[in-house]
């Protein structure tokens, strides 16, 4: 792989209101840094409604358009179409939502701005839960993890959506997986997509200290892991059809992502011996896919 | 130009004209012509407008806020549940100060199902920080959705244009078309203040605390309290360019009558009929013609029913455990004037049922034999 090259520039500024050891944060800086100034940036409601803190006031140095917790597709189809009209197709226009304003509440935006291959860059947060609103489930909730609404005596009942075969089923030219731990493979897959028309869509892993229940110096760290461990693999999707998996070889077991999460920490032996058969069991759906 | 047309390709005819940069919008009867027409303009390249075929009311909102945002003109059309799967967008619309143009075709909202005519959908959206105006024909549509524009984009707040359905967008009349230059000379091309640019970058709608959010809604109620006198502006030019103006309201009827009938939307035309009728019979009868209900022209219906001895008004429309709806704006207009004749609330039409000659006389004549009204609503043609 060459060498990819981290832009200077710093359009996420001082004074954000970010969590100490938020990964989106990170994600966040590295994004802006990759994307570069002439980025309208469209934010349903998520964390990334607060961190760059109230009126009049904004820590983002590019265009940011705050939108409906629905409408983050949607919104930025109509900012397109109106850039369209003035002649402007140099500007991207991207989405950076949550996980519930993907996998959730903001699914039909998204699958029909899919639908009509529009000219976006959307991005997925993926925190795994309603974050922003104090840790309550949501569908990129993994199995059996704590939140608020999942709690210990009962936890999450079901398994993660597979919000990138999801999105590969709608044939958009490009998705990629990304996190933080590999910031290269992030930029690079920014850069990528990009440089592609129609709609691309990023699944950025973002561990959330307060919501995981882990100590905010391991951000990178878990991120790391649950690429290790192949609890989040890294992979491109193109045309819906071409799948590129970035192998990481150094293997770990998926014990070694649950145990430093609070998250996690009512799993029981029999309960992690579950995860990693239903985590190897993806990881071969998954090979198999990129081996066609 | 004159043509026969319905109210949906008078609709039609009024994106043209006002030189739409962005549509977006999502079919629901009785509105789908609307976008079947517009669609059918766009494909065979007589109308260069981008269309966004969104799936949904509210994706088909939330779309025109990125455009409107983006600097440029938009518009959509809807109806009945379209309208009110948007209602959050519609006040996301006007707390963001977008000059976005909508038309509503007034349905009745289930349950149970019914596509037919009924102010329920646009009525329900009063306190959305929306301008509404109410249409009595098609040639009143098309007007409308010119002078929309110039409204909108005056005081920076959107608007509704209210059609009946059926009625008007799908029963074809004459209407005179004026030519697109014509309407140039009226309507400017859009000019934001702050439209998105990446060498200027902002933040829009950023949220904002309890130390500011009071005045941005202050903003909102100043813009609409300047609404009157610059959609009098917009309608006096209009008229002086093509000799058709509507005003908030209107009056018809008696001078000095003694009994007057409100009335929005098409019921309006067939009050005339009666009220003619009834005035050449000796009664001393007037009609007023509701076209703005938001903001409610208080001051012009005031000014209207001077010397007036009782107001009915008939609303095709129910807010459950209240009454109509206009009634209630009437009422509350009028509490602080001294002169404060009884209101007469009738409630019928609800569903597209039809609000005869017949059943505007019964109103009338209920009218005039009671001294108050026998409670807050007077049902009107009710199966009993």
């Amino acid at each position: 792989m060459n060498k990819v090259k981290v832009p200077i520039a710093e359009n996420l500024g001082h004074g954000h209101l970010a969590c100490a050891g938020c990964g989106a944060a990170v994600a966040m800086r590295l994004t802006l840094k990759a994307l570069g100034e002439k980025t309208v940036m469209v934010f349903p409601a998520s964390c990334w409604s607060i961190v760059p803190g109230f009126w009049p006031y904004s820590s983002y140095k590019i265009t940011a358009v705050h939108a409906g917790f629905v409408t983050g597709a949607a919104t930025a189809s109509g900012v397109r179409a109106a850039l369209d009209v003035r002649g402007d197709d140099e500007t991207l226009v991207a989405v950076w939502a949550g996980d519930g304003g993907t996998f959730d509440i903001g699914l039909q935006a998204l699958s029909g701005a899919a639908e009509r291959n529009e000219d976006l860059l959307y991005i997925c947060n993926d925190n795994e839960g309603y974050m922003n609103t104090g840790t309550q489930r949501s569908s990129a909730t993994p199995l059996l993890a704590w939140t608020t609404t999942t709690p210990v005596m009962q936890p999450k009942e079901n398994p993660k959506k597979d919000i990138m075969a999801i999105m590969a089923d709608h044939h958009i030219p490009y998705a990629a997986t990304a996190t933080i731990a590999y910031p290269e493979d992030l930029i690079r897959k920014l850069e990528k997509a990009r440089s592609i028309r129609g709609t691309r869509f990023i699944h950025l892993f973002s561990p959330c200290p307060p919501g995981w229940k882990m100590p905010s110096e391991q951000t990178i760290k878990i991120s790391r892991l649950a690429v290790r461990s192949r609890i989040f693999p890294l992979y491109e999707i193109e045309n819906g059809r071409f799948y590129t998996i970035q192998e990481e070889t150094r293997v770990v077991s998926v014990k070694e992502y649950l145990k430093i999460q609070g998250r996690f920490s009512h799993l029981t032996e029999k309960d992690i011996e579950m995860t990693q058969r239903n985590t190897d069991d993806a990881w071969e759906r998954l090979q198999r896919k990129a081996r066609c | 130009m004159k043509r026969v047309i319905t109210g949906n390709q008078a609709v039609a005819y009024g994106v043209i004209l006002s030189r739409v940069d962005v549509i977006s919008a999502y079919p629901i009867t009785p509105q789908t012509t609307i976008v079947e027409e517009l669609s059918e303009l766009i494909a065979s390249g007589r109308l260069k407008t981008k269309f966004l075929k969104v799936e949904s009311e509210h994706s088909a909102m939330a779309a025109l806020i990125g455009a409107s945002t983006g600097g440029v003109r938009t518009f959509t059309a809807t109806s009945s549940h379209g309208l009110a799967y948007m209602h959050e967008m519609l006040h996301w619309a006007s707390g963001a100060r977008l000059p976005i143009v909508l038309v509503n075709v007034n349905r009745a909202l289930g349950a149970p199902w019914n596509i037919w005519g009924d102010q329920s959908d646009s009525l329900s959206q009063r306190d959305t920080g929306w301008i509404q105006l109410y249409c009595e024909n098609n040639q009143e549509v098309l007007d409308t959705i010119v002078q929309a524009y110039l409204i909108a984009e005056t005081v920076r707040l959107p608007v509704m244009v209210v059609l009946d359905a059926f009625v008007l967008s799908h029963t074809a009349e004459a209407v005179e078309i004026p030519s697109i230059e014509e309407v140039d000379s009226i309507l400017p091309p859009f000019c934001p203040d702050y439209p998105i640019d990446t060498q200027e970058p902002r933040a829009y709608s950023v949220i904002t605390t309890p130390d500011y959010f009071l005045e941005f809604r202050y903003k909102v109620q100043k813009a609409m309290e300047q609404v009157p006198e610059v959609a009098k502006k917009v309608d006096d030019e209009f008229k002086a360019r093509f000799g058709r103006g509507y005003g908030a309201i209107e009056r018809y009827g008696k001078e000095g009558a003694k009994v007057l009938l409100m009335t929005s939307g098409t019921v309006t035309s067939t009050s005339r009929t009666v009220i003619k009728k009834l005035v050449e019979k000796g009664l001393s009868v007037a009609g007023i013609k509701i076209k703005r209900f938001r903001p409610f022209p208080s001051e012009e219906i005031c000014e209207a029913i001077q010397g007036a001895k009782k107001i009915a008004v008939i609303d095709r429309n129910l807010s459950a455990g209240v009454g109509g709806i206009f009634a209630q704006e009437l009422r509350a207009s009028l509490y602080s004037r001294e002169e404060r004749p009884p209101v007469f609330g009738f409630v019928s039409g609800l569903g597209g049922r039809d609000i005869t000659p017949e059943l505007i006389e019964e109103a009338i004549q209920y009218t005039m034999e009671h001294p108050q009204p026998e409670g807050d609503i007077v049902w009107l043609g009710l199966k009993r």
